[in-house]
């Protein structure tokens, strides 16, 4: 190959960008994003959220997810006073397409908007064979489709139920936080489009996000925190019921 | 709707099929038949010596079949050998590859090759044409049987023999860790996992070779050595009594312990698992082989009794350990991690990860094991017939 002296000039700043992003190991596409800078996780408050499904469809559309699978949803709760014995659940198409009315006189009801948690100690991750799945320096649990066997393993070892296998590239999958969004400075496609601010995308890394006010003054709970997964899922008013 | 309850959107699609059944359950037959055989070479137990070569066969035979089920399951087999090239070492997956390959190749093979070297040599001295040539090749250029040669034979093939029983506990062991380290999952995560696995393995494996050697000394038309089926037999039902109790203790605690999992498990349980966890599982395929194996310790019957019990027992055994296995990893995956639902699991015939896959790959290693014992007779007649051709003098190099 005949490289002119013209030609090199213009290659070589190219390779010096590339290299400095293989030094980094970071699996960063945007230039000016630098992931040591970002710790990410997601508020989401239950007193908000009217389980309207806009955040499901979004995720769908933006993130092409088969159907009958989600990488996000939303579930209904109705409570009639404590315990396993006095409540129910539902999640008709993942909350995609809203709710049924909910019957009057059957105690508190409530939506929950779920995701990913982002465990800072992941179990999914800690069970990849091949380390196909892994925590993003910026602390997204994100999956390699070029590398993941579709072994399952890890579908087995999240306790909240957010992966599955695509039907298609027959690999593991789960919400990636909009991760070719975020890397951009743009927010999520699911707290794109909630109408009621229900869902916020939080940088627990970046001093002005309006997070840290929230969770100073707020009781904020994570689902499952007898498991010590490390979930970046904040649910503020999150009910002693929900699983 | 083929749920009940509420399950998350996710967990309706069972994820691991009858072919993750399989794959515990064949890793058990090689484990435990392997630690058979070393009951003779290791702790001299001499009256099981007619299996010990029919022992070693069984558990490469399952040995060479048992990754299979899983390289069938997986999404993309084709990258399969990243494992090896690219192992995540934080996985207890990742770490299989090396606990298969390490028994397979460092273990298994070494002493079956050592343990046959002379009869290979002697076949190969006494056969013409390509016979002659594949055990040639099978000699791997090793063609010294003098009495010193045989002799550090013999002292190496113990030595992997004490290497392998730590080994065999391992590839077992782990398999039971694959499941027992899933803290999401109530129904696998206990410290218990592996060593229940372990036992299960030594429960099956023993079995197995009990019906194997009836079976075939049948076919030779040869006499069934009873002292040395009884002394498997008793073996196996010191193993079984340990299985048993270390499963009931798992049950016990889970009962008294009732934490938040509890009611969801103890309704599967009680519904979707009854025929298979109750029924086959404990009753039929632990509590009755267990009563006619303790019957033969306890009363002085007749051989052909005997025979018939330990036919059945063997047999309940085999299908009990299957039930455990299909109620771990089915049964694992029948309810939701929400605790509040419940879904089923639907086999297909001919499919990928069917019930004639499961079928076909089950009777594989039983076809390896004919292919292995005509390669390799484990018999002792006709090692007699070959020496006969040949002096001492002659067949050393």
């Amino acid at each position: 190959m005949n490289v002119t002296r013209r030609k090199l000039l213009i290659l070589l700043p190219a390779a010096a960008v590339a290299w400095e992003y293989v030094l980094a190991r970071a699996p960063e596409s945007s230039p000016n994003y630098n992931a040591a800078e970002h710790w990410w996780g997601m508020l989401l408050d239950i007193t908000k959220c009217i389980g309207c499904g806009s955040c499901v469809r979004a995720c769908q559309l933006e993130n092409h997810v088969p159907d009958a699978y989600y990488r996000t949803w939303v579930e209904r709760y109705i409570v009639q006073e404590w315990g396993f014995e006095h409540l129910s659940v539902d999640s008709p198409n993942g909350g995609k397409d809203g709710f049924p009315a909910t019957p009057d006189g059957e105690g508190k009801s409530f939506f929950v908007p779920k995701l990913c948690n982002h465990c800072a100690d992941s179990p999914c991750t800690q069970v990849c064979p091949v380390g196909a799945t892994f925590v993003s320096p910026d602390g997204v649990v994100l999956v390699d489709k070029k590398y993941c066997l579709g072994c399952r393993y890890c579908i087995q070892a999240c306790p909240y139920g957010c992966r599955f296998l695509n039907p298609e590239t027959h690999t593991a999958e789960k919400c990636s936080l909009c991760y070719h969004r975020i890397n951009k400075g743009l927010t999520t496609a699911c707290c794109e489009v909630c109408p009621t601010g229900a869902r916020q995308l939080a940088d627990l890394k970046d001093p002005a996000d309006p997070v840290h006010e929230f969770l100073k003054t707020h009781s904020v709970q994570v689902l499952k925190p007898h498991l010590a997964t490390g979930a970046k899922a904040f649910y503020n008013g999150l009910d002693g019921s929900v699983r | 709707m083929n749920f009940d309850g509420f399950m998350y959107p996710n967990e309706v699609e069972l994820q691991w099929s009858v072919l993750i059944v399989l794959y515990p359950f064949l890793t058990g037959l090689v484990a435990g038949a392997f630690i058979l055989a070393s009951l003779e070479r290791v702790f001299l137990v001499e009256a099981v010596k007619p299996t010990y070569r029919l022992a070693l066969l069984t558990a490469l035979a399952f040995l060479l079949v048992a990754p299979l089920p899983l390289q069938l399951h997986l999404g993309h087999p084709e990258r399969s050998l990243e494992m090896y090239l690219t192992p995540h070492r934080a996985s207890a997956m990742a770490m299989f590859g090396f606990v298969y390959l390490w028994y397979l190749m460092a273990v298994l093979l070494v002493e079956i090759w050592l343990d046959y070297r002379k009869d290979i040599v002697l076949i190969m001295q006494s056969s013409r044409g390509l016979k002659s040539w594949v055990y040639r090749a099978m000699t791997l250029g090793s063609t010294n049987i003098s009495d010193g040669a045989l002799q550090v034979d013999s002292r190496a093939g113990w030595l992997i023999t004490l290497i392998g029983i730590p080994s065999a506990f391992l590839l077992h062991g782990y398999v039971g860790f694959i499941f027992g380290s899933v803290k999401a999952n109530p129904w696998w995560s206990t410290p218990l996992m592996p060593v229940v696995f372990l036992f299960s393995a030594m429960v099956s494996g023993i079995a197995a070779v009990m019906l194997l050697y009836m079976l075939l000394t049948t076919i030779r038309r040869q006499e069934i050595d009873m002292r040395c089926v009884d002394t498997i037999a008793r073996y196996l039902f010191y193993t079984f009594v340990v299985d048993f109790s270390l499963e009931m203790l798992d049950l016990i605690h889970r009962i008294y312990e009732a934490d938040e999992s509890f009611r969801s498990l103890d309704f599967m349980v009680h519904t979707r698992l009854f025929v298979s966890q109750v029924v086959i599982q404990i009753a039929a395929g632990t509590i009755v082989p267990l009563v006619l194996l303790a019957l033969t310790q306890v009363f002085s019957l007749k051989p052909k009794l005997r025979k018939r019990i330990y036919i059945l027992a063997g047999t309940l055994t085999l299908i009990g350990i299957f039930a455990m296995r299909w109620n771990v990893v089915i049964g694992g995956q029948l309810f939701s991690k929400s605790f509040l639902g419940y879904t089923t699991y639907k086999m297909g015939f001919v499919a990928r990860e069917g019930l004639l896959t499961a079928v076909v790959l089950t009777l594989l290693p039983l076809v390896i094991l004919w292919f292995l014992v005509s390669l390799l007779p484990p018999w002792p007649a006709r090692h007699a017939s070959v020496m006969s051709t040949r002096s001492p003098e002659q067949l050393t190099d």
